[in-house]
C-alpha cells in the first residue's frame, strides 16, 4: 500500500469518525432535551410523595402531604391555608370569566374589522394590536399600575371619591392583553374562510347583519371559541400583570402561589403544585378535545 | 353593490372603534404616562413630581448599566442555548416518519408548558438548592462533600430561562422545517455540494424565518424576565425586571422604575427591528 493511500485511508477514517460523532450528537440531543424538559416536573411530583421533608433523597412513599392539604393541617411555619387557596381559585375563575367574555367580544370585533374592512389607520391599528403580545409583561404591568394610580388620583381630586384597585383593575388589565390573542386566533380563522360564501349570501338578498349572523359568525365560531379558551387560560395563568394591578382581598391563584413559593418550601407546596399541574393539563386536554371536535365537524 | 361596499367600509371602522379605544386607553395611554413619569423627579413615597429631569436615565446607564448589560447578556445566552438545543430538536421531531410519533414528540415539548410558569420555575429550586436533588445525588455518589452553590446564581437564571422559553424556539422552527422539502438537499448533493455545504446553503436559509421568529420569541421575554430571576437568581442573578419591580415597593422610586422600563422597551423594540429587518432580507434574497 502506498503512502498516499494510507493518508487517504486515515483521512477517510477521521471523516467517518466525525460523521459518527455528529450522528451520535443528533441522537443525544433529543434524549437530553426531553430529559431536561421532564426531569424537573417528575422530581416535583416524586417529592410530593416523599416521606421526609427533604428534597435531596427519597425515603419512602406517603400521601400525608396531600391529606394535610385536604384537612387544612400544615406546619406552623407555613402561610398556607386551604380555605385561602380555594378563595384565590374562585377569584381567578371570576376574573378569568369576565375578562374572557369582554376580550372575546372586543377581539372578534376587531378581527372582523381588520379582515373585511378598509379604513384609514388600519395598518397602524394592526401594529397596535400586535404590540401587547411582544411587549415584556413587566412593562405592561407597571404601566397599568401607574395608569390606575394616576387615574384614581384624578378621580379623587375631581369628585372627592376614593377608588382602590381591585377586581375591576385586574379585569381591565386582563382584557387588554387578551384582546390581541383573541384577535389573532379569530383572524386566522377568517383568513381561512371562503369570502365567496358571504358574497353569495349578499347576492341572495341578505343584509350585512343577516350575512354576519347566518354565514360569517357560524363559520368563524370555532376560531372564536379557541380564542376565548386561550384568553381564559392566559387569564388564569397570569401572575406578573395581576400582581401589579390587584388590590387587597383580590388575590388570584397565581398570586397566592407566588406568596407561598417565596415564603416556604414545604412538601405541601410540592403536593399543591402537582395537583395544579394535573388540573391544568386536564383543563387544556378537555379544551383541545372540544376544539378538535368542532374543527372536524365544520 | 357599491353602496353595500361603501357601507361595509364604514361598518369596518365602526366595528374597530370600541377595541381601538380600549387599546388607546389601557395600552397606549399608560405607556405615554410611563414615559412622562420617567422624566419627572422622585417625590415622597417614591411617587413622581415636578420638575422634569433626566437623572433616572443617567442612573439607568450609569450605576445600573451593569444590570442592564447582565439582562441583555443572559437573554442573549438564553437565545443561543435555546437555538443550539431547539434547532436539532425541531429537526428530530419533523423528520419522524410516522405521524403519531411526530405528534407525540411534539406533544412532549408542549406539555410541560401547560403547567403554571411559577411552578415550573419553582421546580428548579428543588433541583438546584443547597439541600436540593442535584446536590443530594452528587453527595450520595461521593463526588462532592460540600454542597455546590447552584441556586441564586446567574447559572440558575440561565437554566430557568432556557427551561421557560425553549418551546418558543422549537415551535416556529418546527413549523418551517415542516414546510421544507428535503428533495432540495438531494438536489444540492447531486449538484456536488457536501453535507456541510448543503446545510449552510440550502437548509439553513430555508428554515431561517422560523429560526429568526424563535430567537425573537425567546430573547424578548428573557430580557424582561421577572419571575425567573426572582425565584432562582437571588442577589447575584438580579435582572432589570427585578430592579423595576423593586421601584414599586415601599421604598421605591417610580420615576426610576419607569425610566428602566422605557430603556428595556427600547431594547425590545431594537431586537424587533433586527427581526423584521433580518426577515425582510431573508425573503428578499
Amino acid at each position: 500500500m502506498s503512502a498516499q493511500a494510507l493518508i487517504n485511508e486515515s483521512a477517510l477514517g477521521r471523516n467517518r469518525r466525525v460523521k459518527q460523532l455528529g450522528k451520535l450528537g443528533l441522537w443525544l440531543n433529543p434524549v437530553l432535551a426531553y430529559f431536561f424538559l421532564w426531569a424537573p416536573i417528575l422530581v416535583l411530583v416524586l417529592f410530593s410523595f416523599n416521606q421526609s421533608k427533604s428534597v435531596a433523597s427519597f425515603t419512602g412513599f406517603t400521601l400525608k402531604w396531600y391529606s394535610n392539604i385536604l384537612n387544612n393541617i400544615v406546619g406552623a411555619e407555613s402561610a398556607f391555608s386551604t380555605e385561602i387557596m380555594l378563595n384565590a381559585f374562585r377569584n381567578s375563575l371570576f376574573v378569568g370569566t369576565i375578562a374572557t367574555a369582554i376580550a372575546t367580544v372586543l377581539g372578534t370585533m376587531i378581527a372582523l374589522a381588520m379582515a373585511r374592512g378598509s379604513f384609514p389607520g388600519k395598518r397602524l391599528l394592526d401594529g397596535l394590536l400586535f404590540l401587547p403580545v411582544v411587549i415584556p409583561e413587566i412593562t405592561q404591568a407597571i404601566s397599568l399600575a401607574i395608569f390606575f394610580k394616576v387615574a384614581f388620583d384624578w378621580i379623587h381630586l375631581l369628585s372627592g371619591e376614593r377608588v382602590f384597585p381591585g377586581f375591576h383593575t385586574i379585569i381591565m388589565a386582563h382584557v387588554t392583553f387578551n384582546i390581541s390573542y383573541v384577535a389573532i386566533v379569530a383572524r386566522a380563522r377568517l383568513a381561512d374562510m371562503d369570502p365567496t360564501l358571504e358574497e353569495a349570501a349578499r347576492d341572495l338578498g341578505a343584509n350585512p347583519w343577516q350575512t354576519f349572523c347566518r354565514v360569517t359568525f357560524p363559520l368563524i365560531l370555532p376560531g372564536v371559541i379557541a380564542g376565548a379558551l386561550l384568553a381564559f387560560t392566559l387569564s388564569l395563568d397570569d401572575f406578573v400583570i395581576t400582581f401589579f394591578t390587584s388590590g387587597v382581598g383580590t388575590t388570584t391563584l397565581p398570586v397566592f402561589v407566588y406568596g407561598l413559593l417565596k415564603l416556604t418550601v414545604t412538601p405541601e407546596v410540592n403536593a399543591i403544585s402537582t395537583i395544579m399541574m394535573l388540573l391544568s393539563t386536564l383543563l387544556i386536554g378537555i379544551s383541545l378535545a372540544l376544539q378538535g371536535r368542532s374543527a372536524s365537524r365544520s | 353593490m357599491s353602496r353595500w361596499f361603501r357601507r361595509s367600509q364604514k361598518n369596518g371602522s365602526l366595528l374597530a372603534l370600541p377595541t381601538a379605544l380600549w387599546l388607546l386607553v389601557f395600552f397606549v395611554l399608560p405607556l405615554v404616562i410611563v414615559l412622562v413619569v420617567s422624566l419627572m423627579s422622585r417625590g415622597r413615597g417614591g411617587v413622581a413630581q415636578m420638575p422634569l429631569t433626566l437623572q433616572h436615565y443617567e442612573r439607568t446607564f450609569g450605576i445600573f448599566s451593569i444590570i442592564l448589560w447582565r439582562s441583555i447578556g443572559l437573554a442573549g445566552l438564553t437565545t443561543i442555548v435555546c437555538l443550539l438545543v431547539g434547532y436539532p430538536l425541531a429537526f428530530f421531531i419533523s423528520t419522524r416518519r410516522r405521524r403519531i410519533v411526530q405528534q407525540i414528540t411534539l406533544f412532549l415539548v408542549i406539555l410541560p408548558f401547560w403547567t403554571n410558569f411559577l411552578i415550573r420555575t419553582y421546580a428548579w429550586r428543588i433541583l438546584l438548592g443547597d439541600e436540593g436533588t442535584i446536590n443530594g445525588i452528587l453527595r450520595a455518589l461521593g463526588i462532592i462533600s460540600e454542597p455546590l452553590q447552584l441556586l441564586n446564581t446567574q447559572f440558575a437564571v440561565l437554566v430557568g430561562l432556557v427551561y421557560g422559553f425553549l418551546p418558543f424556539m422549537v415551535l416556529p422552527i418546527f413549523a418551517s422545517v415542516e414546510r421544507f422539502n428535503f428533495r432540495y438537499v438531494d438536489a444540492a448533493q447531486d449538484l456536488g455540494a457536501n453535507e456541510t455545504r448543503a446545510f449552510l446553503r440550502v437548509v439553513l436559509p430555508l428554515t431561517m424565518p422560523g429560526l429568526l421568529a424563535g430567537c425573537a420569541l425567546v430573547f424578548i421575554p428573557s430580557v424582561g424576565a421577572f419571575v425567573t430571576p426572582d425565584l432562582l437568581g437571588g442577589a447575584r442573578g438580579l435582572m432589570i425586571g427585578n430592579l423595576i419591580n423593586n421601584q414599586f415597593g415601599g421604598s421605591g422610586n417610580m420615576p426610576l422604575g419607569s425610566a428602566l422600563s422605557i430603556v428595556m422597551m427600547g431594547v425590545v423594540m431594537l431586537s424587533l427591528l433586527v427581526y423584521v429587518f433580518g426577515n425582510r432580507r431573508q425573503t428578499g434574497a
